[in-house]
């Protein structure tokens, strides 16, 4: 991929094995769970870069590393280009104000005993630099104004509000200190429907005000693509397809979006008729024991025995490349190719 | 007519006072045919559900009037013990959280055998072979070697197919299925849900589909009741609903959604929230929200149900409007 620009944010082979341990005096490794298993990703300013996949797929643990949440196994997460996978301390405070995170549930991430005027402003209380003392409710109140909640209810507690009126504040909280990257971790998915719209139309906003970058990590394929000016794809702990929003929903090459994209329930009862489906046999295995080779050839209806014995890399196909752009995007998978009638259209 | 449901209403005493969350709901469901109940949180989609079954912890909740009519028969009115018969038999249910409705300490074998030993005096052995046998129809994979493991041994997609399993056991006319893939991964939804339309097919059951999911619906679906604060606002034949909404909450649901197969610009969200079920607006509970409210839909009575066409209902005054006529 040779992109001109410079990103924000980007992590290289990112892996992250939780280890598995058996006995309790004498802790023994048994295994590990390979979460995270070789991730490399691009975040560049003003852009959204969105991170679909199934539970189990590694998409929040990217995103926990992002925040340093969690310690890769190795890997570099760089920002503008340094690596700050290894800082603590004051390094490590004064890069996080300006990565923060969006969490999905709007009910157990806002602290039910704190005012909203408290749990907006508590990043203050962190990077004291950012508002003075005397500005703070000030700031707190303009922060309610901008995503669309009335800056009279500051003394209001979380319980007070509705799941959309609190993810807001989950929002605003987010915008406290300024940042220049979000990552929101499925951000609406524990909405209504009719309420959904109303805070990605809210996301989509503030990123042109604020120019912020966003990595959006989601199920849900058609709010991704809708917000999205990148997607990748993950399956088992890696990127299996990575391209623009265009080239992932019209043009995917790699088996398992394509699986994904057709299995997506459209509202269109005449659509849903017409569309061919695949659909994958069993369930996703274990990421304590993922297969060899490509993690999806198991499922996979083209996996041969090269697919269990090379691991496919995240390359434009060499096959594809004279095909050229949109077909021709980064795809991890031996047989890549197009698959016309299963596109999203 | 295998269910005719008939101006249901559900009530619960809470704290915040009385809360209707059910308001006079109608509909039916005729035999090998599936009826999708759409509706957010709070639409009283599945507490509706609850009433058919007979499930509604009571207190808090309570019946305060209506029909629940399976094949001709009141099953509000009923014998209790009657109506036990009739809900293990004829009616059968899925949830959507296949791990808190199954036993976690007991095998899925036994679980499974315990329909056939309680319902059909079938003997231990007779019920574990009926368990293998219907863990094979629901496709589990290596059926007589899983059917000693515990519910939490299996994915949530298998747990899932054990539970339309449990359903199907006994054979049931209707079955009851509460978003039954909302937990689910979509290419396991896919799976689940193609099963269960199969399924259905072959033994001509009739389904209730309660979900919030448009796309779930749009595919499998003959008939969707849309339901809003407790009452049916829309009832169509799936094809017309999505072609031409004839109430504005359906129709704002359709637009706020964004699509897969384009990108689309800014999405057109739906003002403000579902109400509060113990504070119900006057007249039109969705005129708050609505973008063609009058003074007439602010007014009670609520809109009735009007006849829009041929099997179609809206309950919006404005429904000539709403559909563009």
């Amino acid at each position: 991929m040779s992109d001109p620009r410079e990103p924000i944010l980007e992590v290289r082979d990112l892996v992250k094995h939780f280890p598995l341990t058996q006995g309790i005096l004498f802790r023994r490794q048994i295994g590990a769970v390979k979460a995270v298993d070789g991730v490399s990703l691009r975040l560049y300013p003003g852009e959204t870069l969105g991170v679909v996949g199934e539970s189990g797929c590694g998409k929040s643990t990217v995103a926990k590393l992002l925040m340093n949440l969690e310690r890769p196994t190795s890997g570099a997460i760089m920002y503008k280009g340094e690596d700050i996978s290894k800082l603590s301390g004051r390094a490590l405070r004064a890069v996080r104000r300006n990565i923060q995170m969006v969490f999905q549930d709007p009910y157990t991430s806002l602290n039910p005993r704190m005012t909203v005027g408290d749990i907006i402003g508590e990043p203050f209380l962190i990077h004291p630099e950012v508002a003075p003392k005397g500005e703070r409710r000030k700031r707190v109140r303009e922060l309610l104004d901008v995503v669309g909640l009335n800056p009279e209810y500051i003394n209001r507690y979380p319980h007070q509000f509705s799941g959309g009126q609190r993810q807001r504040i989950g929002i605003a909280r987010g915008l406290a200190l300024n940042p220049e990257i979000i990552v929101a971790d499925e951000p609406v998915s524990a909405l209504d429907v009719s309420v959904q719209a109303q805070v990605i139309n809210l996301m989509e906003r503030l990123q042109n005000e604020f120019n912020l970058s966003y990595m959006f990590i989601a199920h849900d394929l058609s709010i991704v693509r809708h917000i999205s000016d990148r997607v990748g794809v993950m399956y088992l702990g890696r990127v299996v397809e990575i391209g623009t929003e265009e080239e992932i929903y019209r043009y995917p090459t790699h088996p398992y979006t394509q699986a994904l994209l057709s299995a997506v329930p459209v509202p269109d009862p005449v659509a849903s008729e017409r569309r061919e489906r695949i659909i994958l046999a069993g369930d996703v295995p274990s990421p304590a024991n993922p297969p060899s080779g490509c993690h999806f050839r198991t499922r996979c209806w083209k996996a041969q025995p090269l697919c269990a014995e090379v691991d496919p890399e995240l390359v434009v196909p060499g096959h594809l490349r004279e095909a050229g752009l949109p077909v021709a995007h980064p795809s991890a998978c031996h047989f890549a190719g197009q698959k016309p009638e299963v596109t999203a259209g | 007519m295998l269910l005719e449901v008939r101006d249901l209403r559900v009530e619960f005493e809470t704290r915040d006072g009385l809360v209707r969350a059910v308001n006079g709901v109608s509909y039916t469901v005729e035999a090998g045919r599936t009826l999708a109940v759409l509706g957010e949180s709070g639409s009283g989609k599945s507490v509706t559900a609850q009433a058919v079954m007979g499930i509604i912890d009571s207190p808090p909740g309570r019946i305060a009037g209506g029909e629940v009519l399976f094949q001709g028969r009141d099953l509000l009115t009923m014998r209790p013990e009657e109506r036990r018969r009739i809900r293990g038999d004829k009616i059968a249910m899925i949830f959507q959280d296949a791990l808190s409705a199954l036993n976690p300490v007991l095998t899925v074998g036994y679980q499974l055998g315990e329909m056939f030993r309680v319902h059909r005096g079938a003997s231990r052995a007779e019920a574990r072979a009926r368990a293998v046998e219907l863990m094979d129809r629901v496709r589990i994979p290596a059926a007589k070697e899983r059917v000693d493991d515990y519910p939490h041994q299996f994915s949530g997609g298998m747990r899932q197919r054990i539970m339309i399993a449990m359903a199907l056991a006994l054979e049931p006319e209707l079955i009851i299925a509460d978003e039954p893939t909302t937990a689910l991964d979509v290419t396991v939804q896919a799976q689940v849900m193609d099963l269960l339309d199969e399924l259905q097919r072959e033994y001509q059951m009739g389904l209730i589909l309660i979900t919030h999911d448009l796309g779930v619906v749009a595919g499998v679906a003959d008939e969707i009741a849309v339901m809003y604060a407790g009452r049916i606002i829309e009832t169509a034949p799936v094809r017309e609903l999505y072609k031409r909404p004839a109430h504005p909450y359906t129709k704002g649901l359709l637009e706020s959604i964004p699509r897969l197969d384009h990108k689309g610009g800014e999405l057109r969200a739906i003002r403000g929230l579902p109400p509060n079920l113990a504070r119900i607006p006057s007249g039109c509970p969705y005129h708050p929200r609505c973008p063609l409210a009058r003074d007439v839909c602010r007014e009670d009575p609520v809109p009735p149900l009007y006849e829009v066409g041929p099997g179609r209902a809206s309950a919006c005054h404005f429904w000539k409007e709403t559909m563009g006529e």
